[in-house]
């Protein structure tokens, strides 16, 4: 199919827009020089993301993302920035390593190899239509997926505990 | 739409937030970088359930489970962050090299 | 040539009739024992004799009488009908000789030449081993000597049984050694000792004769067997008859050596300082005649135109000049022994004179009746310095009323030696004269008739020197400073058996009136032709006594007073004759200049010094060298080639390690970056190889 077609799908056209602003946030959060800016652009990448997922039929995994990624996960990474006095502001300190090629050439080896298989594999396979019912996706996990979902909620428990006591200070040595 | 789009930006996500992991030198940075690739791999997930036929919706479901795993990490990953914060009163990987020959 | 016209009964040519030989049955069989039981004894006395009631002088006279025993009764039976037995036991074989195999065998031979020396081994031997008790009394070694002694016997049996010439040389050596263990008993004085190696040393040069002529004759022949080597003589063999003179001439070398011809004789004057019972019995009846017998047994060899005869002309001539100049010394000696051990000497050159000039049966009958008189002599003379404790007759005198026993025989022994009618040394005296008085007129020519002249001075000569010994032992005063006793009964009788039997013996070999020994010799394997007078020779019996009786009267007349002086004694001091004779011709002072002293100064020095620096040098090159090498392959292969790849293996490892640790940054996003860039190496791996 080409570029011309594809653009014609309106839906196509609301992809695009959407995921050069991911993309964009994403370029922010990778190569800004403001810790804040990377935690926010984070959250419009993330955004993006939710929209996708709705645009793919998948609105309960869409709402989540928003609820939790956004809702908890960047807070969580502002209150991080914060109390670890992450540079804030644009002055000196330099945030990337120096030699910054090999990195470079190690994504962009990533990503042409993805790409090329995904291209050579799925060539023009259509998506079909079709929401996803939260009440189907809710008999799924609770039936087929049941497993891994308690095994999950441990995941879960098991990060709740470690966290608190990671974190918390030790009662004789006041350290900072 | 066809698949391939998503996977395509799935990639460039991906490949960004592998070029922020190695080349961040904030702790918190390179936990967003992974927040980054985590999404990326959470649009390839749903864009494979939506496109496979599939009666379990395995492709969201498991897009669930990385985001519920995902915000574990986080949790954990900011714990630990803090507690090297607190030992060096500085937050950069790159200083992290006790582990070294 | 001489005497023929004078003679009654012409001496006829030949030999005697062909005799049937027998095998000697179970005699001859078991005759092995006659070597091996003295021998056996010597072991038994060496391990246990000091055990026995006796010390083990009853093991070795025990051995001696069996030996005795045996042989009487061998004789008898050999009497009856010759045995010519010889048997012989392989024990070893190589193949490498010319004409055949080596062969190293053992064995034994009965027939007469060896019963009759089995007899006077025996029978002397018991004698001079009974005496010995006697003579040895409280002596610290009275064991080992009887067990030498026993040593002597074996070897000297194991020497006249020998069938190949092999084992005559194990017997030749076996008394070799005896005889040095024997002259040098009381080792603790050094002039002993020093006598015990002169023996010694003096009879290995001359058998380097001995070992030539046995191994030539044993190459040439193909075989070392006595019989073999007299059967290619027989046949002709021409291969053995082009070396046969020289392999004659070598064995007559090693005979001169054993029984003492000049130039060889310088070591039995000094084999008197050993007790006297060993000069008796090894240095008078036996040993020294061992050169004597080994002429005799090969005497095919010495009688066989084209073969050995010609050297018969230089036996003659060494036993002529032995038996003159010996003589001689003997009749300037003070000593005792030293008499004796001339006249042995001088006997010795009989003969060997007797053998050259191709008398058989003469040489060895002189050999059995002088091992009588001669072994009697010793064995009073023993007597004598055991009753004086002194060898010299200067301190000695009117021993006659003290020791009468000893006086009686030892003038039994004097007249026979002297070749006084009728005691043995007449008969055989005669008989050598006779013998040597045939050749003169049958090719032996002008060297005979000297050679008989020579003999005949010699009988003079000889009863010249007893005389003088029996008068200033035995007459005038006692000059000494003991007190002069018979000596004990052990001693004693076996002085009057000798006795008794030097003055018999001769009636043996009467020629004309009854000859046994000439029977029992000629009973062997290979006639010997030798000639044999037919009666006795009246004419040169009756010079030879003439001779002897003069020589007894100028020595009574000389010595009657025992010339006890000094004064007395320097009037017999002729200017130039006396030292020469006292100083026995310079033949030992010319030996120690000549031989001795170069070897012990400077061949000494120089042997001493090539082994320090050559030999020890070459070792110590080869010791220098290994270290060299040593430390090449250590330094050079080990440490640099060696340790240098073991080293280098284990550097490299070293570095690949410091090289790979390097990985280990402990930066964690390094790790990351290494991992992703594996999987996406991987993922390509899988995309393009499926």
């Amino acid at each position: 199919m080409s570029f011309g077609d594809w653009v014609s799908q309106g839906e196509n056209i609301v992809f695009l827009v959407i995921a050069l602003a991911m993309v964009v946030a994403g370029g922010f959060v990778v190569l800004s020089r403001n810790v804040v800016h990377a935690a926010l652009m984070l959250v419009v990448a993330l955004g993006g993301s939710a929209v996708l997922f709705i645009l793919l039929g998948a609105e309960f995994v869409g709402w989540t993302v928003v609820l939790v990624y956004i809702g908890a996960v960047v807070i969580l990474f502002l209150f991080g920035i914060m109390i670890t006095r992450a540079p804030i502001g644009r002055d000196s300190a330099r945030l990337d390593h120096r030699r910054r090629w090999p990195a470079a050439v190690i994504a962009l080896a990533t990503f042409v190899t993805i790409v090329w298989s995904t291209t050579a594999f799925f060539g023009d396979e259509q998506i079909p239509e079709g929401v996803t019912r939260a009440a189907d996706l809710g008999d799924s996990l609770f039936n087929r997926f049941v497993i891994p979902f308690e095994a999950v909620s441990f995941v879960l428990l098991a990060a709740l505990i470690g966290g608190i006591v990671l974190a918390r200070r030790d009662p004789e040595e006041g350290e900072e | 739409m066809i698949v391939n789009q998503f996977l395509v930006l799935g990639a460039l996500l991906f490949s960004l937030g592998i070029y922020g992991v190695l080349v961040r030198r904030n702790a918190i940075l390179v936990l967003l970088s992974v927040e980054l690739m985590l999404a990326a791999v959470n649009i390839n997930f749903v864009a494979f359930g939506s496109y496979l036929p599939d009666a379990f919706a395995s492709g969201h479901v498991f897009a669930l489970f990385v985001i519920a795993v995902a915000a574990a990490e986080v949790g954990i990953g900011l714990a630990i962050v803090l507690l090297i914060f607190r030992n060096r009163s500085s937050a950069n990987v790159d200083e992290l090299d006790l582990m070294k020959w | 040539m001489v005497t023929s016209a004078v003679s009654l009964f012409a001496a006829e040519e030949g030999g005697h009739a062909a005799v049937e030989l027998s095998s000697g049955g179970a005699l001859a069989a078991w005759a092995w024992l006659i070597p091996v039981v003295p021998l056996a004894a010597m072991f038994v006395i060496v391990l246990f004799g000091k055990r026995f009631p006796y010390k083990g002088w009853e093991l070795a006279t025990g051995s001696m009488l069996f030996v005795a025993v045996y042989s009487v009764v061998l004789l008898i039976s050999h009497w009856n009908q010759p045995i010519a037995y010889e048997q012989h036991v392989e024990l070893a074989r190589i193949g490498t000789l010319p004409a055949g195999d080596l062969v190293v065998e053992w064995g034994w031979v009965v027939d007469g030449l060896s019963i009759m020396m089995y007899a006077v081994v025996g029978i002397v031997g018991f004698f001079v081993f009974t005496y010995a008790k006697g003579y040895m009394e409280g002596d610290e070694r009275f064991t080992f000597f009887f067990a030498s002694f026993s040593l002597f016997a074996g070897g000297m049996l194991v020497l006249v049984s020998a069938p190949n010439l092999i084992q005559l040389i194990v017997g030749w050596e076996l008394v070799g050694v005896a005889s040095y263990l024997l002259i040098g008993h009381w080792w603790e004085d050094q002039a002993n000792n020093a006598a015990a190696i002169k023996a010694f040393i003096t009879n290995k040069i001359a058998d380097i004769g001995l070992f030539i002529g046995v191994i030539i004759a044993g190459l040439v022949v193909g075989s070392f067997r006595i019989t073999d080597v007299l059967d290619a003589v027989k046949a002709g063999d021409s291969a053995l008859a082009d070396v046969a003179f020289w392999v004659a001439l070598a064995l007559f070398v090693g005979a001169m050596g054993k029984s003492a011809q000049m130039p060889f004789h310088v070591w039995l004057p000094d084999a008197m300082a050993g007790p006297t019972p060993v000069s008796s019995l090894m240095h008078a009846a036996t040993m020294v005649t061992a050169g004597v017998y080994l002429i005799g047994r090969m005497f095919p060899l010495y009688n066989t135109e084209g073969f050995g005869d010609d050297v018969r002309t230089w036996i003659i001539l060494v036993g002529a000049a032995t038996l003159l100049f010996t003589g001689l010394i003997a009749l300037v000696q003070d000593d005792i022994k030293k008499v004796l051990a001339y006249s042995t000497l001088s006997q010795l050159g009989y003969m060997m004179a007797a053998m050259g000039a191709g008398a058989y049966t003469a040489g060895l009958f002189h050999l059995f009746t002088h091992a009588m008189f001669k072994g009697l002599l010793f064995l009073a003379a023993g007597s004598v310095i055991h009753g004086v404790h002194s060898n010299n007759m200067s301190d000695m005198g009117g021993l006659r009323k003290p020791m009468p026993y000893t006086f009686w025989t030892f003038l039994v022994g004097s007249l026979a030696l002297a070749g006084i009618f009728p005691l043995s040394g007449f008969w055989s005296k005669d008989e050598i004269l006779a013998s040597i008085s045939y050749d003169a007129g049958h090719g032996g020519g002008g060297v005979a008739t000297l050679v008989l002249v020579v003999a005949i001075i010699g009988a003079f000569i000889t009863a010249f020197y007893m005389a003088r010994a029996v008068w200033l032992t035995f007459f005038g005063e006692y000059k000494g400073h003991g007190h002069p006793h018979e000596s004990p009964r052990v001693m004693t009788y076996p002085l009057v058996g000798l006795a008794f039997l030097s003055a018999t013996v001769g009636f043996l070999n009467m020629p004309g009136i009854a000859t046994p020994f000439t029977d029992w010799l000629a009973g062997r394997l290979h006639e010997i032709g030798d000639h044999h007078a037919e009666a006795i020779d009246l004419g040169l019996a009756a010079v030879g006594t003439l001779v002897a009786l003069a020589g007894i009267a100028v020595g009574t007349l000389l010595f009657r007073k025992d010339a006890a002086t000094q004064q007395e004694r320097d009037r017999f001091r002729i200017p130039v004759l006396y030292p020469l004779l006292e100083h026995k011709y310079y033949f030992d002072d010319v030996y120690m200049r000549g031989i001795v002293y170069p070897i012990r100064g400077p061949i000494a020095r120089a042997v001493n010094w090539s082994n320090s620096y050559v030999i020890d040098g070459v070792v110590n090159l080869v010791g220098a060298i290994t270290r060299g090498l040593s430390r090449v392959v250590y330094g050079g292969m080990d440490q640099r080639g060696i340790d240098l790849a073991i080293n280098a293996v284990a550097g490299a490892a070293g570095e690949a390690g410091r090289a790979a640790r390097r990985a280990q940054t402990g930066k964690v996003q390094q790790y990351a970056g290494a991992l992703f860039a594996g999987a996406v190496l991987l993922v390509i791996g899988f995309v393009i190889f499926g």
